[in-house]
């Protein structure tokens, strides 16, 4: 190590021990720069940030000298203090010596505070790269002198260029490894501008560092790099703007959090401002709805403000009573951002189960939380060679570009425009795990050209000539379970009671809408979306209607619910064993899948999610198909 | 303020935490804010009025005590809670009590019953689906993997290798029927941010923080203050007043003092800032279990 206190970056210490109140103004006034460091452990990531933590005074002795008893007895440094088991803080990194998750450290210089996210390198954890990224102003790219341009480099300085960080450093280490040598130097900054080019990253910072000697840390140029010209890493991460300062100068945005009502006379709503400013007087806008008004007070605990900019938490009062909440974002009223249902979207999987194609997800996109459906990807991106591939899903850690259309309008700025209102994740519904991250790119066409028509005869005039209420009695069940057989049966007994009904069987219609459709996940999911929104149409003309199809994922038939108005779709589970419906075999198929002739069938090769919460249950082994259809029907009644 | 629109680190710190409570606040059902009373829990505290301001905080304070806590932290957590205008909940493990679990005699059990055991328990009882924790990634490594949102399952264990990925502000709040969250708004401060955000919104804190002759033991090169009768002293240990402080506050047997003159805030912060060990060396918890102390106490449902 050098002898840091040499350095006047750091040379803090002696204010802070003579004038403490004057170090703290200083410090108080700090501005903050998040950045993440991507590169692999042999290049010499962690050692970076152990230098920088250390040169900061952010390492104390007790945690040094632990560091040095645990670089003796697992380092892989030999005698010298293995920085990585500092940064590496899980019981799993340190055993195996790799970095699995992102770790977030802090140091300060007499300018800035700083946070690090330190990103694990391997392609297997590209979604904890992404994750790291998303929050950061500011990327460092490692590059060992000795090995230069490499395809995790490109890999690092897509995803870093994907996220939006706009401001790239190259640091060049190890440069004591090749006798500082400008020619090495100058030839990977050649070659890493030729590719940063070709992915769109505009600028970028290339700096020879050596963490492990200290060259061009804190100041430049270093005595052993005389040919370099331009700032040490610590100066240029003092002076590069920080991403809340250029939000501050976009149009006003505040995406509602919780609307504030200790009493009648308040009613305040409180978020924070990710783009803009906003005053007393300002012409706002309520997305989606667009009802305009003007803002009356910005209220903090701490007083009214005259101002406040992005990066902001504050409460808004308006000066008239208009509908807003949360999920709703207020906006400049002359520049509103726009609201949509269908979008070209880059996704980024997260999850060990690959993407349903068509499956309802939840997806949250500031305060917004709406149920979507992303389609078959356009391509997926390899993000070693950059080259568009063709793909049907996306599995754990494949970025790709997809259609995704949400059950509600959005409202939204395309992601290079706004991070808050273009990022969104997106959540199993079932597991509620979060399993992917994406970014708006734009709004499709035709979602802005189609309208709800509205219509006079409404779904409550049509159900009350038929003088009933409508139902979606939705069966499932395996195959050969006597989902058709109850069904029929329960009709033919409502029709006996003059409810006019519909029955939807399954292989009905696969003989006509859907037989387009084969039995892969993706297309049994759009089967069953499909009968949803068929099913859907009918209760609106005030049938009662009836399902039968196995219909196996419980988020396809959560999907359907979802669809329906409450209390109106009504779950069936037919139970029969898979020995008894095997047995049965009514159409033979168990026996030619048991064979192999028929692939992706239900209970043999692909699974069936029974009800966790069915709202009727029916045993056909106790009871026979008019038993079972004379429990369904003294269930639902009375119907009107 | 808005003379310049870059705003300081330490305004940034303080919108993203009520941004996080916010949200807390508008996607669970039943959220609760764990005091304990510390500088942490202070500025957590004063987060809360803020984020909510002109309206109360909308969730109770709960304390999850071992009955051992400084004699003056139990004065200044019904003080606040009252200034607060919220609940204050108040939780002893019964099984704890009854088998009368304490520092001296039981060792880590005693952090074990009291505070893993009694904390599972309390948010059970009232059913309580998220907490607010004032837990900082600077504190100690496994803290600095943690997320913002830290899921915990119905046993309260937490899977350090199967965290949700957290993008940008967005927080998934959404989990399973028994399931939790522990979410900790200041995640991204540090000591010293802590400290000064104290001076800065003038935050009352427990005056054990400041320097004051007060009865103190050295044990195991630990100096621990005598704060009432029940501390039992071996032979030959005498009480002796020294000009002591804390750096953080927990079961005061527990809890080393170092010896300081610092009376004022600013003193403390210049200590703290020129001192040469971490905040939690004092803290005997840590120690436990080889390096790994922490991460495996947060597997088995601690804070």
């Amino acid at each position: 190590m050098s002898d840091v206190m040499n350095d006047p970056v750091y040379k803090t210490e002696a204010l802070i021990a003579e004038d403490i109140d004057q170090y703290l103004e200083t410090h108080q006034h700090k501005t903050m720069l998040r950045f993440i460091t991507c590169g692999s452990v042999d290049d010499g990531k962690s050692t970076l940030i152990g230098r920088l933590l250390y040169d900061s005074k952010m390492i104390f002795e007790d945690q040094l000298a632990a560091l040095e008893s645990d670089s003796k007895r697992v380092g892989t440094q030999g005698q010298e203090i293995d920085f990585a088991l500092l940064v590496d803080g899980l019981a799993a990194e340190r055993e195996q010596g790799i970095t699995i998750d992102v770790a977030y450290r802090f140091f300060n210089t007499e300018k800035r505070k700083f946070i690090v996210a330190d990103c694990p390198g391997h392609e297997q954890y590209t979604r904890n790269m992404v994750t790291g990224a998303s929050t950061a102003d500011l990327a460092v790219i490692l590059i060992d002198a000795r090995k230069g341009v490499l395809i995790q480099t490109r890999r690092h300085s897509f995803l870093c260029h994907l996220i939006g960080i706009k401001n790239i450093v190259l640091a060049v280490n190890k440069m004591d490894l090749v006798d500082y040598d400008q020619a090495t130097f100058d030839a990977i900054v050649a070659e890493y501008a030729a590719f940063a080019k070709e992915i769109g990253i505009e600028s970028f910072t290339a700096i020879p560092i050596s963490g492990f000697k200290g060259d061009n840390i804190t100041t430049a140029p270093s005595e052993n790099t005389p040919w370099y010209s331009g700032p040490s890493l610590v100066e240029h991460l003092e002076s590069v703007e920080v991403r809340s300062s250029l939000d501050a100068e976009g149009y006003f945005r505040m995406p509602v959090q919780w609307v504030n009502r200790p009493n009648l006379d308040f009613r305040g709503f409180s978020g924070l401002i990710s783009n803009g400013t906003v005053k007393p007087g300002d012409a706002v806008r309520v997305l989606p709805s667009g009802k305009t008004s003007t803002v009356k007070s910005v209220v903090t605990f701490d007083g009214d403000l005259e101002e406040a900019v992005a990066g902001q938490s504050v409460t808004l009062t308006l000066e008239d009573e208009i509908d807003c909440s949360r999920g709703n974002v207020l906006a400049a009223a002359d520049a509103p951002p726009e609201v949509a249902d269908q979008f070209e979207a880059t996704i980024v999987w997260m999850a060990d189960e690959a993407m349903h194609v068509g499956r309802g997800y939840w997806l949250k996109l500031a305060t917004q939380t709406v149920s979507a459906t992303v389609q078959q990807p356009k391509y997926e991106i390899d993000v070693n060679s950059l080259e568009h591939l063709a793909a049907k899903t996306l599995e754990l850690n494949q970025i790709g570009v997809a259609e995704i259309i949400t059950d509600k309008p959005l409202v939204f700025e395309p992601y290079a425009d706004s991070r808050t209102l273009g990022g969104f994740i997106l959540v199993d519904k079932i597991t509620n795990a979060t399993v992917a991250a994406g970014m708006l790119n734009f709004s499709l066409r035709r979602s802005q050209n189609i309208h709800w028509q509205p219509t006079d005869i409404t779904r409550e005039s049509h159900a009350g000539l038929k003088n009933q209420t409508p139902r979606v009695l939705w069966f499932t069940g395996l195959s050969g379970s006597g989902k058709s057989t109850i069904a029929n049966e329960v009709e033919k007994k409502l029709a006996l009671m003059n409810r006019h009904t519909f029955l939807l069987d399954g292989d009905n219609i696969r003989h006509g809408l859907n037989k387009d459709l084969g039995f892969t996940e993706a297309d049994r999911i759009e089967n069953i979306r499909r009968i949803g929104e068929v099913a859907k149409l009918m209760v609106d003309a005030g049938l009662i209607v009836l399902t039968a199809f196995i219909s196996p994922f419980r988020a396809e038939r959560q999907m359907v619910r979802e669809m329906i108005p409450d209390g109106e779709f009504i779950e069936i589970f037919v139970d029969t064993p898979l020995e008894v419906a095997e047995e049965r075999d009514v159409k033979g198929l168990y026996k030619k899948a048991r064979e192999g002739k028929l692939k992706n069938f239900t209970g043999i090769d692909s699974p069936y999610e029974p009800p966790v919460e069915p709202d009727i249950v029916v045993n056909t082994v106790e009871m026979t198909p008019e038993e079972a259809a004379d429990h369904i029907i003294r269930k639902i009644l009375p119907l009107k | 303020m808005t003379d310049s629109k870059t705003l300081t680190h330490i305004q940034r710190l303080e919108a993203e935490a009520i941004h996080i409570i916010r949200e807390v606040v508008a996607e669970a059902g039943n959220p609760v804010m764990l005091y304990s009373v510390g500088k942490d829990s202070a500025v957590m505290l004063h987060l809360a009025k803020k984020a909510f301001y002109p309206s109360p905080p909308p969730f109770p304070l709960l304390h999850v005590d071992t009955t051992w806590k400084f004699r003056a932290m139990y004065d200044l957590r019904d003080k606040a809670a009252k200034d607060a205008g919220m609940d204050l909940l108040v939780y002893q493990n019964p099984e704890a009590k009854e088998r009368g679990i304490n520092p001296f005699d039981h060792g880590p059990l005693h952090t074990d019953m009291w505070k893993t055991e009694g904390l599972k328990q309390a948010l059970d009882k009232w059913n309580f689906d998220a907490a607010f924790g004032g837990a900082r990634r600077d504190e100690e490594k496994s803290r600095a993997k943690e997320r913002i949102f830290s899921f915990r399952t119905a046993s309260h264990g937490w899977d350090p290798k199967n965290q949700r990925p957290e993008l940008w502000n967005l927080y998934n709040a959404r989990k399973n029927k028994g399931e939790s969250i522990r979410v900790f708004p200041i995640s991204n401060w540090t000591e010293l941010d802590v400290w000064q955000y104290i001076q800065l919104e003038q935050i009352e804190i427990v005056p054990l923080y400041f320097a004051e002759k007060r009865p103190t033991v050295e044990r195991d090169g630990m100096l621990l203050m005598v704060d009432d009768e029940r501390f039992p002293l071996k032979d030959g240990e005498v009480p002796m007043d020294r000009s002591i402080r804390f750096r953080t506050l927990g079961c005061y047997p527990l809890t080393g003092a170092v010896e300081s003159e610092a009376a004022t805030l600013s003193e403390v912060i210049q200590e703290t800032l020129l001192t040469t060990t971490s905040e939690r060396q004092g803290r005997a918890i840590d120690k436990d279990a080889g390096g790994a102390g922490m991460e495996k106490k947060k597997q088995e449902g601690y804070f």
